[in-house]
């Protein structure tokens, strides 16, 4: 012992022992950067045109594998295939993959930059990949195509004209349609009509009366207001809402696209100070500032609390929480005085974006795919067995059971009539988006005030992408 | 045999090395590559910038605030760990009451080892969900409830732990530190039992008291352990990301309220795959880690001690 080889060899040892420990610590950071080296040549295969042939308009070949990769989330995976059985029936021998992943950018992030995507994708979820990043590297086929391609129910019409309004907007960046949003999406508050009846409160119409109704509910012990504090985009859909009906359409558009000016409407503080009316009489379900979406949404199915705020996933999302009797119903955001846009005006939009990458091998059966999932009989599968509403109009077959949740939205969709907006800068301006959110979350923890929030929402429009 | 050294170390490091060049290595130096263009992350072209992606971040805020957090963690983790890992090692192994039958750790010392294992068990994804269950911000939560029951906190004003501005990194490091106490017992412990008996003998026969064999005799034995302890747990520091994306609040990858539990890590991901911003997240990565290997060199540096071989 203590030779002067033994002391080397241990050293020797030692040395590697903290170079492993070295690499392991920083390899799952530097790792994450190791792009794929694949081919940068940047040529797309050409756009399919649109052909004679109505049945075929994209001119498939039946020979070509078709490779689909599905965001199995809320509605499942499940629906996707019906699809691809159609897409084998209509193009008979055509060989289809399917993948049913949550880990979209997982999964797909080194496809893209191997430059071999799949054909079609459900672009969703907590790892979606960013559809302006995507954009902007030119990894998306322009849709339009798709929209002037006939409607397989009935082949007089167009795609485009069977659409509920939004849709080709939501999927719109820099003036082209990148992106068919499957499921139509309402967002605004939610409410057991159960409790309401048996407590004999109405759903308020407007801000001040639903501020009034909070303390009547506050006074029967239940908490009135519930978000999911976690994740401030929640209690941004509020609002949003308040600032897009308070300011018209322009307004709506002027923020969607990080416009600074914006912020100087007068709609904007009136929105942000009305839902502040909620803090000032601490109107909030205790402890719902820091609960995820799960926490919330289940206190809120238990009934702690009477009001919540979401999209329309929420119903599926929360069936198995849901009381059997608790008769869950949508209320657009109530209206505040002197509103530009109607009482009945709602944030709706189409989620759940379809894509078909630009460097895909079958672009042709990708779009075809996509042309499948707008028919009526294919609409209505979905919505039966993921109770969401789809983007095509008047797209459930009347044989169809619709959840209470379901129904209510559908209805408020209906009233709406045309007059819907959507505050696409959640999904198209994430940096602006995380900025916003970060300022709402000190707004409920009564850490800004108003006035700050509409000046940090403000600076925030320098993240523009 | 001094002559057939080389080539038998080199026998044996052909393959290990050539791996490490490979999945090491390699990603490392395209990572440097990387961080000096635009790349967004989403396709295979980019253009070079220089440095335009390291003077960017140095003038973050988000990321300056991002790196106080990491040095914060640095200085803390370490420290409470290893310290807290040694007092329940020494109790447990020489801690026990002198007189009787020598040297012994306290009375069922044995049951505690394992008992302090059982977090290091425990995935880092079942950690975050116990304890967002032990932090609940109503009063579901573990600690709420039992403060709300003893009247110490507001049923309607629970204390918000990991969503707090100024204590959600200090719950994150709860946890942390929690999970890493039985894997530093266990190591000291280890090195403790490879002291021989006879050394504390003879110091219990000269009147020492705990504190004394403890600092006279067991730190400087262990010093090496120590060491070991500490580089890790340097490194573990760095990262951290899965706890705080997870506990604290945020959207993309937590480290909320408004950055104020914000690392490195977080802020990577963010911009990696939230942003499409992934040239500025390798640059991110690049200062990590040089920051992480300048660590690990001083930390070996200045803790070297002459050896006591026994």
């Amino acid at each position: 012992m203590g030779s002067a080889t033994e002391y080397n060899r241990r050293d020797l040892f030692k040395r590697a022992a903290a170079i492993t420990v070295l690499a392991a610590g920083g390899t799952s950071l530097l790792a994450a950067c190791a792009g794929g080296s694949g081919s940068s040549d940047n040529k797309s295969g050409a756009s399919p045109t649109l052909g004679g042939d109505s049945k075929n308009p994209f001119g498939v070949k039946a020979s070509d594998a078709l490779d689909v990769v599905i965001f199995k989330g809320g509605y499942g995976d499940d629906y996707a295939k019906v699809f691809e059985d159609a897409y084998k029936k209509a193009y008979a021998g055509a060989n289809v993959s399917h993948l049913g992943t949550q880990e979209i950018s997982g999964k797909l992030q080194p496809r893209f930059n191997a430059g071999s995507p799949p054909d079609v994708f459900d672009n969703s979820g907590a790892q979606a990949m960013k559809a302006d990043v995507l954009v902007s590297a030119g990894q998306l086929t322009d849709l339009t195509v798709l929209l002037e391609a006939p409607y397989l129910d009935d082949p007089s019409k167009k795609i485009k004209d069977v659409l509920l309004p939004g849709t080709v907007e939501q999927g719109t960046i820099d003036g082209k349609m990148y992106s068919l949003n499957y499921v139509y999406t309402v967002f605004g508050l939610w409410y057991s009509a159960k409790l309401f009846k048996d407590k004999g409160w109405t759903p308020p119409k407007t801000w001040d009366e639903f501020i009034t109704l909070c303390g009547t509910i506050k006074a029967a012990g239940i908490a009135p207001f519930a978000h999911q504090g976690k994740y401030p985009y929640y209690a941004n859909y509020i609002i949003f809402s308040l600032i897009a009906k308070q300011g018209g359409l322009d307004l709506v558009k002027k923020i969607n696209a990080c416009d600074t000016a914006a912020w100087d409407d007068p709609a904007v503080l009136a929105g942000v100070k009305a839902f502040y009316k909620i803090m000032e009489g601490d109107f909030l379900l205790p402890g719902t500032n820091g609960m995820t979406h799960t926490e919330s949404q289940t206190a809120w199915c238990q009934g702690k609390a009477a009001f919540i705020p979401s999209g329309s996933w929420l119903e599926n999302e929360m069936l198995a929480s849901t009381p059997a009797d608790f008769d869950m119903a949508f209320l657009p955001v109530p209206s505040l005085p002197n509103d530009k846009l109607p009482a009945t005006a709602l944030w709706a939009g189409a989620g759940e974006p379809f894509m078909v990458p630009s460097k895909a091998k079958n672009k042709a059966g990708g779009l075809e795919f996509l042309r499948m999932m707008l028919t009526k009989d294919g609409s209505s599968k979905f919505v039966a067995t993921a109770n969401s509403l789809t983007v095509l109009k008047d797209g459930v077959n009347a044989d169809v059971p619709l959840k209470p949740g379901t129904k209510s939205s559908a209805a408020a969709v209906k009233a709406a009539g045309d007059v819907t907006f959507n505050f696409s800068f959640q999904d198209l301006q994430t940096a602006f988006d995380a900025e916003v959110e970060n300022a709402t979350n000190e707004l409920v923890n009564k850490r800004i005030t108003p006035e700050e929030w509409v000046s940090r929402g403000k600076a925030a429009t320098s993240k523009k992408v | 045999m001094r002559h057939r050294k080389t080539p038998f170390i080199l026998g044996f490091l052909v393959v290990p090395v050539a791996l490490y060049i490979a999945l090491v290595i390699w990603p490392y130096l395209q990572t440097f590559g990387y961080s000096l263009t635009d790349w967004s992350g989403a396709s295979s072209e980019m253009n070079f910038i220089g440095l335009d992606n390291y003077t960017a971040l140095f003038k973050d805020s988000a990321f300056l605030g991002a790196l106080r957090h990491n040095l914060l963690l640095l200085v803390v983790l370490p420290l409470a760990t290893i310290l807290l890992a040694l007092f329940f090692a020494f109790m447990l192994n020489v801690g026990g009451r002198s007189g009787t039958g020598g040297v012994q750790g306290v009375r069922g010392s044995a049951f505690y080892k394992v008992v302090f294992f059982f977090p290091q068990v425990l995935s880092v994804a079942i950690l975050s969900v116990l304890f967002q269950g032990v932090y609940r911000t109503d009063k579901g939560g573990l600690l709420n409830g039992v403060l709300i029951a003893l009247g110490i906190v507001d049923e309607n004003h629970p204390w918000d732990f990991a969503s707090n501005p100024t204590f959600g990194l200090w719950c994150v490091m709860g946890v942390i530190v929690w999970s890493g106490v039985g894997f530093y017992l266990v190591l000291f412990s280890a090195a403790m039992q490879s002291i021989p008996k006879d050394i504390y003998e003879a110091a219990l026969l000269d009147g020492a008291q705990r504190g004394t064999t403890f600092f006279k005799i067991t730190l400087p034995l262990l010093w090496e352990s120590i060491q070991t302890a500490w580089v890790y747990l340097a490194i573990a520091a760095m990262d951290a990301f899965a706890l705080v994306s997870t506990m604290t609040p945020g959207a993309y990858y937590g480290g909320g309220p408004d950055h104020h539990s914000e690392i490195m890590a977080t802020l990577l991901m963010r911009n990696f795959i939230t942003y499409g911003k992934a040239g500025y997240a390798c640059a991110m990565g690049v200062v990590i880690f040089f920051i992480t290997l300048v660590l690990s060199v001083v930390s070996l540096r200045v803790t070297r001690r002459e050896k006591i071989e026994f």
